[in-house]
């Protein structure tokens, strides 16, 4: 771990300053090597300087250095970064120049290995920062830097304090059986405890789930018989023509995709073929397709067309939706209506015209409303979304059930004890406050440790 | 000049069971003690065992100790506690007569082959190249061995406080030891002050007991040890009485805080959290009405009382306000005022978990000036002493108990790992696996230990394998054996409250509903294994899930135990350990992990450095 690695650590492309960082032992040596200026070795540390990085006589790139030395840094150790004012190409030559002088590319991630190996930061720290890195939108970033603020933490930290005064209690009795004046814990104080641990548990890993999902992006399915207007939801949508629009049944053969981003959430959109009975061979393999979508969406638009009347197919449909979160839409609301819907159904569907550009705002609103995004916008985010700590979660909760049947068995309160011991431990592997391997395991394979 | 293999200095609990422990194992062994008379005094309370400490003394008998047998013969009253509540935490505890119980260990000690006594105070330990050599009495007098092993109690530079009065003395007004804990000093050793105390004794005669409630012992005959079957009469059992304090003893305390030893500024030990004095409770909870007291025998053959709950350092004028404000105390005589103590004690990190020191080879140590408290505690750590001395000198590995083999093995990690600030009290809190280390299986997780090093006989162990072949037969049996829903089953099941049956059901499975017992299982099956055996059986089978949890947790931290650290780990070559771990890593020197995981201040991410680090260094694949 003492060599000296380097990295781009801004996204290409995007904005005036790119900056160039490394990190190790020989960090200030080997920019040193290639920068005209202030000789580095010999400046103060947490000091910025202007100069030029040079091929041998050639100027590259007109920058400015800041050089950090260890220990007071990300990594512990010293940090060079070198922003760069040359768009891409120059800094991809700043990089290579420093591959060739001794410094290795870092890996995904390597930086943050550094700074947790190295004690800057906490474990529940380092998966945040992971996920900031692999974050899509801002929202997401937003998420991994409250981890980061350790909010996530407290909100376990806390849930944790109040399983321990259960168990404290419990303990007190045991170890002193006989005096009298300790209050006995009855089952029934025991039970009115885990219901509201429960009620803690069940929504941090509600919000947790949705957490994911708004990080990972919303898997979302556009779904309905041919020709009833998929297509062109989508495009309205996305706001450009990238599918085919055509009134020929079945156009659509291949799976067509895009993203969009509402309010700052990601929707993954993907547009079916149109769904009917087909013999045609492509057009089949695309039908089978499109139902094993609905399977993995998160969110699923339900396309009915407003100018024809209901078929079986659609019912079908139907009939596989409805324990998915969905939202059933009638297009071409323009054209004559003659469609007929339950009044359940009627009540809930919205009806848009694709012809017209305004006519999609309703589909919009309605996605908001649906994952509650005017809340989610203005909650403190305190989602744990990285998929470890989601797992030991759900196997916390799933340990409740085994206390409500203690308890309605009658079995004694060290047993209970025990139960409620596990929830406390695991929640104490979520954020790192209690050891286990198995963390370490995770270490192992997410840092690629143990060279 | 006189030489032995082994010489233990100290005759209490801890000095007791090792010096056993090595003459039986065949070693030629030297027991020192101040006073033969108070070899196994029980100085402060008159009882064994307790929630805890009781599944202790179970486990000193199945590795082949003298406690479980010694209290069996000394026990006037017997209950076994916490019996509404799992078989995990259930322990006996036993009022002990204190004539009877130092009378009978002395006559074991002096029966023992292999073991001499002798009176006298050692006030210096022989040391050639950090390894011990002997001891020098108080009259200047050599004894040499190349194993010692000091059990001291709390007669190191004892002080004795009452009130604002402070004179060196150790228990009963016996001689301290002056100059050992300056030599253990010279040594290397961080010593300590630690504090404890007594409550006062009454007499009997004068006590009112109509004014307190009867506390008697269970109508069921226990024995702490695997090998002994009761034969005490459960009705002649001695009665201990309740009674609590009041508001009128609360404010004369509160009046006289300042002349009590500890409030008025008189102590420098720490004393126990877990025993408070009385004049501690009062001003931690001072929003508590009143506090409990027991009134104990101390005997059979005098009067003495013991008044638990009310320890105090008050001087003499106020103890007897504060005793004669409690119900049927009005006119009491008080026999023995109650005392603080104070005693030097060594850090107990400065141990290996063998117990033997790690600055000193040969020299161990064990009981009180390890900073624990009870008599149990001491007794364990001297029996382990005194296994591992013998084991070093038969030149083999020590018996080191793991967190989920024995309460000794949570005591002495404890210790070693974490130290003590303030006495030490074996607690079932303490216990991570707490519901493996039960008081009814203690034999089944150490009379192999026991046997393996030399202090089980072969009839006993015999008994034993025989034990773990019925458990195994028996079980097997329940597995084999349904029953089906007949007419006379299920009117047997409802008569006793249990849901009738649909199918068929093992015997097994149906001993899992929470009504029925091994005692309702008889209509459907013939007894003939022990009772031992039968309460094994049901208790692994009702509690078989929680059982199976623990041992998970258990294997996950003997996953970690196997991972082992170099002896000699340079901890200066990890450079990114965070400073307080690299510290306390270099001070306790782990072992394993998983000890390492147990060191406050090492955190998750000081253990996963380490364990890159022994990856990257090969010291572990």
């Amino acid at each position: 771990m003492n060599d000296t690695i380097c990295a781009i650590s801004t996204a290409l492309g995007i904005g005036a300053i790119s900056i160039v960082r490394t990190t190790g032992k020989d960090a200030i040596k080997i920019v040193n090597t290639i920068f005209k200026g202030k000789d580095l070795n010999k400046v103060n540390s947490h000091t910025i300087h202007y100069g030029y990085i040079i091929d041998k006589e050639e100027i590259i790139d007109e920058v400015l250095v800041s050089v950090m030395k260890a220990p007071k840094t990300f990594t512990v150790e010293d940090v060079v970064e070198i922003n760069c004012h040359g768009g891409i190409a120059t800094t991809n030559r700043v990089l290579e120049l420093l591959l060739k002088n001794g410094c290795r590319m870092a890996e995904p991630g390597e930086f943050t290995k550094r700074a947790f190996l190295n004690g800057r930061i906490n474990l529940m720290e380092a998966e945040s920062v992971m996920d900031l890195i692999s974050g899509k939108t801002d929202k997401a970033r937003k998420m991994a830097i409250n981890g980061l603020r350790g909010s996530t933490f407290d909100l376990i930290h806390n849930l944790r304090q109040e399983i321990l005064e259960v168990i404290a209690s419990i303990e007190v009795n045991i170890d002193y059986p006989e005096y009298k004046d300790i209050e006995e814990k009855t089952l029934k104080s025991i039970k009115e405890s885990v219901d509201k641990i429960k009620i803690k548990l069940t929504k941090i890993v509600k919000d947790s789930e949705n957490g994911k999902i708004i990080k990972e992006g919303i898997k979302t399915v556009i779904l309905g018989r041919p020709n009833v207007g998929k297509s062109s939801i989508l495009n309205r949508l996305l706001d450009e023509e990238k599918a085919i629009v055509t009134d020929i049944e079945g156009t659509t053969r291949d799976i067509v995709e895009g993203q969009i981003n509402i309010d700052g959430i990601l929707f993954d959109i993907i547009d079916t073929a149109g769904i009917r009975k087909t013999n045609d061979i492509i057009e089949k393999q695309g039908v089978e397709k499109s139902l094993s979508f609905i399977e993995n969406a998160n969110l699923i638009i339900m396309v009915l067309n407003n100018n024809e009347k209901l078929t079986p197919e659609d019912q079908e449909l139907l009939e596989k939706i409805k324990n998915k979160r969905y939202i059933l839409v009638i297009n071409k609301s323009d054209l004559a209506r003659k469609i007929q819907l339950s009044d359940s159904l009627e009540k809930e569907a919205i009806k848009i015209d694709t012809l017209n550009k305004e006519g999609i705002l309703p589909l919009i609103e309605k996605i908001k409303d649906l994952f509650n995004m005017e809340k989610l916008e203005n909650s403190d985010l305190n989602y744990i979304s990285n998929a470890r700590q989601i797992a030991l979660l759900k196997q916390a909760l799933e340990v409740i059930p085994s206390i409500y049947n203690g308890l309605e068995q009658e079995l004694p309160i060290d047993m209970i004890e025990i139960d409620l011991k596990e929830i406390y431990n695991l929640l104490g592997d979520v954020n790192g406050e209690s050891y286990s391997d198995e963390i370490i395991d995770q270490l192992f394979s997410q840092f690629c440790l143990g060279k | 000049m006189d030489q032995y293999e082994i010489i233990v200095v100290g005759g209490g609990h801890a000095g007791c069971e090792a010096s056993l422990a090595a003459a039986r194992k065949h070693h030629k062994t030297l027991l020192i003690t101040g006073n033969i008379k108070n070899i196994a005094d029980m100085p402060c309370n008159p009882s064994i065992g307790g929630p805890a400490k009781g599944i202790v003394v179970r486990e000193i008998d199945a590795l082949g100790g003298e406690m479980g047998k010694n209290i069996d013969k000394a026990a006037i009253q017997v209950k076994m506690l916490n019996t509404k509540k799992g078989p995990a935490v259930q322990a006996l505890r036993a009022q002990a007569d204190k004539v009877t119980y130092p009378k009978e260990m002395l006559k074991t000690l002096q029966s023992q082959e292999n073991l001499t006594i002798l009176e006298a105070m050692v006030e210096d330990i022989i040391i050639e190249d950090k390894k011990v050599k002997g001891v020098v009495l108080e009259n200047g007098t050599s004894i040499l061995s190349d194993i010692v092993i000091l059990t001291t109690g709390t007669y190191l530079k004892a002080d004795i406080l009452v009130g604002d009065r402070r004179y060196r003395s150790g228990p009963h007004d016996e001689k301290p030891s002056n100059f050992l804990s300056d030599k253990l000093k010279q040594l290397g050793f961080n010593i300590k002050r630690l504090k404890t105390g007594t409550p006062p004794r009454l007499d009997k005669k004068t006590i009112d007991f109509t004014k307190a409630s009867m506390e008697l012992g269970d109508k069921i005959g226990y024995t702490f040890s695997f090998e002994n079957e009761p034969n005490y009469d459960v009705d002649k059992q001695e009665p201990c009485y309740l009674i609590y304090t009041n508001k009128r003893t609360h404010e004369i305390i509160k009046e006289h805080l300042n002349e009590s030893s500890m409030y008025g500024g008189y102590v420098e030990g720490v004393g126990p959290r877990y025993c408070p004095s009385i004049e501690d409770k009062i001003v931690r909870f001072s929003d508590k009405e009143r506090h409990q007291l027991f009134l104990e025998p101390e005997s059979l053959y005098y009067d003495d009382i013991y008044l638990q709950g009310f320890s105090t350092s008050m001087p003499h004028y106020v103890q007897e306000q504060m005793i004669r404000s409690l119900p049927g105390l009005e006119h009491v005589r008080i026999v023995k005022y109650a005392y603080a103590i104070e005693y030097d004690a060594i850090d107990s990190k400065q141990l290996t978990q063998s117990l033997e020191t790690k600055i000193i080879k040969g020299l161990y140590t064990a009981g009180q000036i390890n900073g624990t408290s009870g008599y149990e505690e001491a007794a364990c750590q001297g029996l382990i002493a005194g296994i591992n001395a013998s084991l070093n000198l038969e030149g083999k590995a020590p018996l080191i108990l793991k967190r989920n083999e024995a309460y000794m093995g949570v005591l002495i990690d404890d210790l070693v790992t974490k130290g003590v600030i303030d006495p030490y009290r074996l607690l079932t809190s303490r216990a991570e696996y707490r519901l493996l280390l039960r008081h009814d299986n203690a034999d089944i997780r150490l009379t192999q230990y026991g046997y393996d090093v030399g202090l089980i006989p072969e009839e006993r162990y015999k008994k034993f394998k025989q034990k773990l072949k019925d458990i195994k037969n028996l079980t097997q049996e329940l597995k084999n054996n349904k029953v089906t829903p007949k007419k006379t089953v299920n009117e047997y099941l409802a008569n006793i409250g249990s849901a009738e049956l649909k199918d068929g059901i093992t015997l097994y499975d149906l001993l899992k509903r929470p009504e029925i017992s091994f005692d309702k299982i008889q209509y459907f099956y013939p007894n003939k294994y022990s009772k031992e055996v039968y309460e094994q059986v049901e208790i692994n089978i009702k509690y078989e899930g929680y059982i199976l949890k623990a041992n998970k947790e258990a294997e996950k931290m003997l996953a970690l135990e196997n991972i082992k650290i170099p002896e000699n780990m340079n901890y200066d070559d990890i450079k990114n350990l965070a400073s307080e771990a690299l510290q306390k890593l270099k001070e306790i020197r782990p072992t394993t992990i998983s000890q390492a995981s147990r060191i406050s201040g090492v955190n998750p991410a000081d253990i996963a450095i380490l364990i890159v680090y022994l990856k990257k260094e090969k010291f572990y694949e």
